[in-house]
C-alpha cells in the first residue's frame, strides 16, 4: 500500500514498490532514526540505496542511530526555489555528519545525512537559530510527523551537547568590508 | 610531461591527435529566444556545417543531450534532411559536450559513421529553468530522491553545490573575495564578446555587494540563465584536412568520470574535493600533456566556485591554492593562462558547457569573434589590445583544456591543440 503524508503543503507519497524508503520514513515514524546496515560488511549508509555502496551485497537490515551529529558543512538559502520555503527565509540545510561511523570506510568518510536546522518543535529554524550555528555546531535529530505513519528527519541545536566556543561560519563581516572597501577605492 | 604508465583507464594512445573538431555553429544568447528548441538547434547545427565548410550529406552522425527540455536529434536531423547512420541523445547537463566528443570519437573510429553534429539546444530562460523554476518543477509528490533533497528545499544547482564549496573555504580559508575574481574576469572577458549577454565589467566589490542567494553565493557569483542552441562537428583529422578551418585537434578526452557515491558524493569525503581530481589521471596521460603546458582554460562556471574547484583539482594549483590561483591575475586574458575568454557561463550564456568547447576551437584557430578588424581574407586582424570592447584573442594560443562540471561528483574534460 502506498504511504501518503503531506510536509510544508508538500505531498508526500511513497509508492508500495520502494519498501527502503518506506521503511526508512516508517522507522522515523516510530520514534527513532535507523539505517541501512549491510548484512555482509557491516557497515550503515545513507540515503536509502538498493545494495551496499561500500561491498555490493543485496541484504540489509535496520538499525537504529543515536541521532546525534555535527555540522559538516551548510547551506544558508536566500532565494528560495520552492514557493513553500519563501515565508521560512533564510533557511538552512545542513549536512550533519553522524556520531556513527565516523572516518569509515574510508579516512574522509561518514554517515552526512541532509536536513534543515529546526526549533525542538520541528519548525523551520527563526533567524537567531540560523546565524547561531555553524561547521561543527552539535545538533540532534527531530522527528517532525508528515502523517501516515512517517516523520521527516530534520536537526535542530543539541542543548545538551557541548558546543564549539565558536562554530565555523561563512566569514559575513569581512566579506561586508571586503565590499565597501573596494567601492571606497573605486 | 610524460605520459603516465600506471594508468590503464586511457584510451589507445593511436587515438591522440586523430580527431578534430572542425566545425562550430551557435545562436544568439538572449533571456527570451521567442522560438522554440527545435529551431535553435537546427540552427546551430546548420552553422556548425556551413563553418565547417561542409554539406549537410557530410554528416551522417548526431549526438545532443538534455534534462528532459529539448528536442532529440532525429527532429534536428529530420528537419534539415540528414540520413544519419548514427545517432544518440542522452540525458546530461555540464559534463557532456567533453564526453560526446569522447563518443563521436569512438562511433566513428568503431566504424558506425564518419562525421558527427553534438548539439545542446535550450530555452533555459524562457522554457525549463535548470534550478526548477519556470515551467515544469517542484510541483509533483515528495517521493524517491525528492524526499532526501526536496523536502528540505534544497532543489536548484547553487543549494546542492554550497556545502562542497563552504568546506572548502573552512578546509583551506579560500574567501569569498577571491571566488569573486572569477566573475570580475569572466565579466572582462565577456566585455570584449559581442555575442555575451552580459557585457558589462563588474568588480569583486560588486559581486560581494550583490544580493545573497544561497551562501556563500552572491546573484554575481552564479551564472545567467539563457536561451541558446550550439553545435561541434567533429571528424578525423583525415577528413578535417577538408575543411575551411585549422582544426581543433583532440589530445585527450575524459567523460562523465565521477567520485566515489556519485550522486550521493557527500558521503565520500573530502566533500571540498571534486571529480578532477579522479580524472585528471586519465586527461593528462590522454593528452600526453599536463596542466603546465595549457595556454588557455575553459573552466566550468555554473558558479565562480566550479571554477575555481576544478583548476584545483585538475592540477592547476596545489590542492587548496585555488583561491590564490583565481585571484592572481593569471585568468585574465593577458595573463599566462586565460580563462573562459568568452566570458563564460556567468557573463555570455548558459550552454551546459558546449560554448566554452566552442569558444577554445575559435582561440586555436586564431579567429575569436571579438571587434577587431577584419582583413581581406575574411579573419580578423587581432590587436591584443584587451581593454574594454577590443580583443579577446589569447597571442599564439596552441593548447586549451575544457572542464566540464556536472556536480562536485562528475566532471568530464578535453584537450585540444592547434592542428597546423
Amino acid at each position: 500500500m502506498p504511504l501518503t503524508g503531506e510536509y510544508l503543503g508538500m505531498a508526500v507519497a511513497i509508492d508500495d514498490v520502494d519498501q527502503p524508503n518506506q521503511a526508512f520514513y516508517t522507522h522515523c515514524g516510530s520514534g527513532a532514526l535507523h539505517l541501512q546496515a549491510c548484512r555482509a560488511c557491516d557497515l550503515m549508509r545513507y540515503p536509502t540505496t538498493t545494495a551496499c555502496p561500500w561491498c555490493s551485497a543485496a541484504e540489509h537490515d535496520w538499525r537504529p542511530v543515536s541521532g546525534k551529529g555535527t555540522v559538516y558543512s551548510y547551506c544558508e538559502v536566500h532565494h528560495a526555489i520552492a514557493p513553500v520555503f519563501r515565508p521560512f527565509l533564510p533557511y538552512q540545510i545542513l549536512l550533519v555528519q553522524l556520531d556513527e561511523q565516523i572516518g569509515r570506510p574510508g579516512e574522509h568518510d561518514g554517515l552526512r545525512v541532509t536536513g534543515n536546522l529546526v526549533t525542538a518543535a520541528g519548525e523551520l529554524a527563526p533567524s537567531p537559530l540560523v546565524n547561531a550555528i555553524g561547521i561543527g555546531t552539535r545538533v540532534r535529530v527531530v522527528l517532525k510527523d508528515i502523517g501516515g505513519g512517517m516523520a521527516l528527519p530534520q536537526w535542530t541545536v543539541d542543548e545538551a551537547a557541548e558546543q564549539p566556543a565558536k562554530p565555523w561560519r561563512y566569514p559575513e563581516q569581512a566579506v561586508a568590508a571586503a565590499a565597501a572597501n573596494a567601492s571606497a577605492m573605486g | 610531461m610524460t605520459p603516465r604508465a600506471d594508468v590503464d583507464a586511457t584510451a589507445p594512445k593511436h587515438l591522440r591527435g586523430k580527431y578534430a573538431i572542425v566545425g562550430v555553429g551557435e545562436t544568439a544568447y538572449t533571456r527570451g529566444s521567442g522560438t522554440t528548441t527545435r529551431a535553435l538547434g537546427t540552427t546551430a547545427v546548420r552553422r556548425a556545417v556551413a563553418d565547417a565548410g561542409l554539406a549537410m550529406a557530410d554528416i551522417d552522425g548526431m549526438l545532443s543531450y538534455n534534462g528532459n527540455d529539448s528536442v532529440p536529434s532525429t527532429a534536428i536531423a529530420g528537419d534539415l534532411g540528414m540520413r544519419l547512420n548514427f545517432y544518440m541523445d542522452c540525458h546530461g547537463g555540464g559534463s557532456s559536450t567533453e564526453a560526446l566528443v569522447g563518443i563521436a570519437i569512438g562511433v566513428i573510429e568503431a566504424g558506425l559513421c564518419k562525421t558527427v553534429a553534438i548539439f545542446r539546444a535550450m530555452n533555459g530562460y524562457s522554457q525549463v529553468r535548470i534550478g526548477g523554476t519556470g515551467r515544469s518543477r517542484g510541483r509533483s509528490a515528495l517521493s524517491g530522491d525528492a524526499l532526501f533533497g526536496r523536502a528540505f528545499g534544497q532543489l536548484s544547482a547553487a543549494q546542492m553545490f554550497a556545502p562542497t564549496f563552504m568546506r572548502h573555504m573552512y578546509e583551506y580559508g579560500t574567501t569569498p573575495e577571491q571566488v569573486a575574481h572569477v566573475k570580475a574576469i569572466h565579466s572582462e572577458h565577456a566585455s570584449n564578446n559581442p555575442k555575451a549577454h552580459y557585457r558589462q565589467r563588474v568588480t569583486v566589490a560588486d559581486v560581494l555587494a550583490s544580493r545573497m542567494i544561497c551562501k556563500p553565493l552572491h546573484l554575481l557569483d552564479c551564472c545567467v540563465e539563457t536561451d541558446n542552441g550550439n553545435c561541434l562537428i567533429v571528424t578525423s583529422l583525415d577528413r578535417a584536412k577538408d575543411c575551411r578551418h585549422v582544426p581543433a585537434v583532440v589530445l585527450g578526452v575524459v567523460g562523465r568520470c565521477s567520485k566515489p557515491r556519485m550522486d550521493n558524493y557527500h558521503q565520500s569525503g573530502p566533500i571540498s574535493t571534486v571529480a578532477g581530481a579522479y580524472a585528471k589521471d586519465i586527461l593528462w596521460p590522454n593528452a600526453g600533456v599536463g596542466p603546465e603546458d595549457i595556454q588557455a582554460t575553459g573552466a566550468y562556471d555554473a558558479f565562480t566556485f566550479t571554477t575555481l574547484l576544478q583548476l584545483e583539482d585538475y592540477g592547476f594549483c596545489k590542492k587548496g591554492e585555488g583561491g590564490e590561483y583565481v585571484s592572481s591575475g593569471i585568468m585574465r586574458l593577458g595573463g599566462a593562462r586565460p580563462n573562459n575568454t568568452s566570458g563564460g557561463h556567468l557573463c555570455e550564456g548558459y550552454t551546459h558547457g558546449i560554448a566554452m568547447v566552442i569558444e577554445n576551437v575559435r582561440q586555436l584557430r586564431h579567429d575569436v569573434d571579438d571587434s577587431c578588424p577584419l582583413g581581406a581574407d575574411g579573419k580578423r586582424r587581432h590587436t591584443f589590445d584587451y581593454a574594454e570592447g577590443g580583443c579577446r584573442q589569447v597571442k599564439d594560443v596552441a593548447l586549451t583544456a575544457n572542464l566540464g562540471w556536472a556536480t562536485p561528483g562528475t566532471g568530464s574534460a578535453l584537450v585540444l591543440a592547434r592542428g597546423d
